[in-house]
């Protein structure tokens, strides 16, 4: 993980990070997609790379977990901006060599970028990952702030 | 059809087997004169809980997924736990012998020679 750009994080936006509103939406949309696709047959039906992620949050952190099998670290890039995370980068097929002819493709190779935004502020300079076993954890400390706080009762 | 390492689907599973559910992963299959190169994504999973062989001219690649445990509340989620089955049924150039693969960052590469036997030869003109 070479690159965690530091921006200065603008004013928090809160939102939901619940998916559904926006996957019926992208639902809609996928059945929309004109399947013509300029009337070539190779090209792909979803031309793009979702990997899979994970967010979870404790008092302390939010944990981002994505799945990116076999990318090397340097080709993934990890930014903050306005509290939001985006996490890109682009797969590239080392393996196939001239001469050879793929019989089946499943594989995706090409850029992806994931975007997730942070339901509280968190310390841009402090963020950490790790990728082990073709998965991504990036842990985003939240601010001091965002923490949750007890609140002491004190009896008279 | 014998340039191919094809994918079987209706492979039989032992009892125990047949009740967990597997994921298929991704899989990109390559040929060249020497033979194939097979490649698998199963993020999480490492050498230790990767598992293939071969049986019945059939290959089989059965990864066990560790995701990182986290403690704390799940916000979104989008992986699943399920783990990594796949059967492919091997040509018969292919020299089972001979497979060899490792395990990278997720990816299962296998490199599948091909007999001896069927490697394109040239003839010398004497």
């Amino acid at each position: 993980m070479s690159l965690i750009r530091y921006q200065t994080p603008g004013p928090v936006r809160w939102s939901s990070l619940n998916r559904w509103a926006n996957l019926r939406d992208d639902l809609d949309s996928l059945l929309e997609l004109p399947f013509l696709n300029g009337g070539s047959p190779q090209a792909p039906l979803f031309p793009g790379w979702t990997p899979a992620l994970d967010l979870y949050q404790n008092n302390d952190n939010f944990v981002a977990i994505v799945e990116l099998p076999g990318m090397r670290k340097e080709d993934i890039e990890i930014s903050l901006h306005d509290g939001t995370l985006t996490i890109g980068g682009e797969r590239k097929s080392e393996t196939r060599k001239e001469g050879d002819s793929a019989t089946r493709t499943e594989r995706f190779t090409g850029k992806f970028r994931r975007t997730v935004t942070l339901p509280t502020r968190v310390e841009a300079n402090k963020v950490n990952a790790i990728y082990k076993d073709g998965i991504l954890t990036v842990t985003l400390p939240k601010a001091e702030e965002a923490k949750p706080k007890q609140i002491q009762v004190n009896v008279s | 059809m014998n340039t191919l390492v094809r994918e079987n689907r209706s492979s039989a599973t032992n009892g125990e087997r047949a009740a967990e559910q597997f994921i298929t992963p991704a899989a990109t299959v390559l040929e060249n004169a020497d033979g194939y190169t097979l490649e698998v994504e199963t993020p999480g999973v490492n050498k230790e809980s990767l598992e293939m062989w071969v049986e019945n001219n059939e290959l089989t690649i059965l990864g066990r997924r560790s995701l990182p445990a986290v403690e704390g509340t799940l916000l979104h989620r989008e992986s699943r736990s399920e783990n990594f089955r796949r059967t492919f049924e091997l040509d018969p150039s292919i020299d089972a012998e001979k497979i060899s693969a490792k395990i990278e960052q997720g990816v299962v590469s296998l490199t599948l020679p091909k007999a001896e036997q069927v490697k394109p030869r040239k003839i010398a003109v004497v």
